[in-house]
């Protein structure tokens, strides 16, 4: 009886394992695709020059994107500054405490703002900073992303804690150890590789946002270096230059949008690497 | 060294569950008291109440008085943290800190509550891993080795070395042995019979052989109900109660 079925299961067994190849398969080649293709448009407008100058005039060929990369910089670090604890701190909060009915409403507002367009917390940004400060800012594109990074550091932070044993909890209470110690040196600390990778993941999603940046930051054709001037950034310089009638600034558009990608995977890099090394174990 | 703890009306609810009804109970300083009875009778819950534990529980509730020494548990001026220091516990599963070294789980009880002197910290480290006979095994690689990465009976020692490192005066095991093999579970035995020189425990168990080879005193659980407590050895060989003899002899449970 059983040996008159082996020759089903095993097909069951290729069919499936057929299947989850296909899967994995579909989902690799439209990354590969763009990745390739950008690489293939962008990598010859990738030198030096594009690296450390300013854009040039209309008209005159060559300048580069400097300014836009440092802008970059600077409103993702200001974001990371507001998402990144607000994030694990609600994290924290929705995992440990939240078991009643305000950590529900926590719970179900992150998930909202996490649906909510970016061109909508772009609007807030604008309406809470822009319109106090009266002039755009790379603060307020700052507060722009790092609202938008709050919903996704906060629920995968939530969910990489519940993760962790109860017992390892109970090891620490059992110890004398306070609560808050225990959530410090315990708890976050056996999540942080999740929690890491949350962190990075929202970074590297915000990274890309333009339409937050447009009335916020606005954009800058020149060196800026006070958070609370307009500022270049890469997507918005991407944005403005594909748009634009000119060939030489698609060509530069399109090494735009490499060096964003490039950028975004160093910095993952240097994370991972920064993690493995410990250099985010400390705090005991 | 240990002191003694006094159980008085303790009640244990999970909800609307009445786990543990009116213990009453004198638990003897510096002498091992044993907890037996059947699967869902009560028994962990009621050492966790020791140390406060029960109330972590979401809906958990605790009522009647328990005095550690002089100390009441569930005094008005009582912190759980405080408590829990005293009275340390070893948990059925063994539970090391995985991200910490060996060294590091032996320390965190006392780093983690501010104790810095590291000279100190030596000394404490290795006198609780000998302590708990776990010493030999893990001196060369205390700070390499981290402490998920040894078996379970020692990972069930380290827990002990851990708890022993708070210097608490009474211990609570809960199933120490449960998960280990025999050769693990006698060494915990013989840790337990040098143990209690200094300290008071209490320990919950499954096995009838090791209660009645490591405890001076008896408790027989049933249905949440203290039934019987007395001298082990009268317990084993002359029991009370109807309900602790067909307990002991296998005739239910």
């Amino acid at each position: 009886m059983i040996q008159s079925k082996y020759w089903w299961r095993s097909l069951q067994d290729k069919l499936m394992v057929g299947l989850a190849t296909g899967a994995t398969l579909v989902v690799l080649v439209p990354l590969v695709a763009i990745f390739g293709y950008l690489i293939y448009k962008g990598i010859g407008s990738l030198d030096w020059n594009f690296l450390t100058k300013i854009p040039k005039p209309v008209g005159e060929v060559g300048g580069g994107m400097a300014n836009a990369i440092v802008g970059s910089g600077v409103i993702l670090f200001i974001a990371s500054l507001i998402g990144v604890p607000m994030g694990i701190g609600t994290g924290v909060y929705l995992a440990e405490f939240g078991k009643k009915r305000f950590g529900y409403l926590v719970r179900f507002t992150a998930d909202v703002l996490n649906g909510v367009p970016s061109i909508v917390i772009g609007i807030v940004a604008w309406s809470l900073v822009v319109v106090t400060q009266k002039h755009h800012s790379a603060l307020a594109g700052g507060v722009a992303l790092g609202i938008m990074m709050v919903p996704i550091i906060s629920r995968s932070t939530e969910e990489m804690l519940l993760m962790v044993p109860q017992s390892l909890r109970e090891a620490a209470w059992g110890l004398g150890i306070s609560q808050w110690r225990t959530t410090l040196s315990i708890t976050l600390r056996s999540a942080s590789s999740g929690i890491i990778t949350a962190v990075m993941l929202s970074f590297a999603r915000v990274a890309g946002e333009t339409a937050p940046l447009m009335f916020t930051t606005l954009g800058n054709q020149f060196w800026n270096f006070n958070i609370n001037h307009e500022t270049a950034a890469l997507p918005l310089q991407i944005y403005t230059y594909a748009n634009s009638p000119y060939d030489d600034w698609h060509r530069q558009a399109w090494a735009g949008a490499l060096i964003l990608i490039i950028l975004i995977l160093i910095s993952m890099s240097l994370v991972r690497m920064a993690a493995s090394r410990g250099v985010f174990k400390g705090g005991n | 060294m240990g002191v003694g703890v006094q159980v008085n009306q303790l009640n244990a609810w999970f909800g609307a569950t009445h786990a543990v009804h009116e213990i009453q109970m004198d638990i003897t300083a510096n002498h091992a008291t044993a907890i037996i009875g059947p699967s869902g009778c009560g028994k962990s819950t009621f050492v966790r109440c020791l140390n406060r534990m029960h109330e972590t529980i979401p809906n958990a509730r605790v009522e009647g008085t328990v005095k550690i020494g002089d100390t009441h548990v569930y005094g008005n001026g009582t912190s759980a943290v405080e408590i829990r220091r005293r009275v340390g516990m070893v948990f059925q599963k063994p539970n090391p800190f995985p991200t910490m070294s060996v060294y590091d789980n032996v320390a965190a009880g006392l780093k983690l509550n501010g104790y810095r002197s590291h000279r100190d910290l030596d000394e404490i480290v290795e006198r609780s891993l000998r302590q708990a006979a776990l010493w030999d095994e893990v001196k060369d690689l205390l700070k390499k080795k981290s402490g998920a990465s040894l078996s379970g009976g020692q990972q069930q020692r380290l827990c002990i070395a851990r708890a022993l490192a708070v210097e608490p005066e009474v211990m609570l095991m809960d199933e120490p042995a449960s998960a280990l093999d025999p050769i693990s579970t006698s060494k915990i035995e013989d840790l337990i019979f040098e143990l209690k020189q200094n300290y008071t425990i209490v320990i919950v168990t499954h096995n009838m052989q090791q209660a009645a080879r490591v405890a001076e005193f008896t408790a027989f659980f049933l249905s949440g109900k203290l039934i019987e407590f007395d001298k082990t050895e009268k317990i084993f060989t002359n029991p009370g109660d109807k309900r602790t003899e067909d307990y002991i002899t296998g005739r239910f449970g």
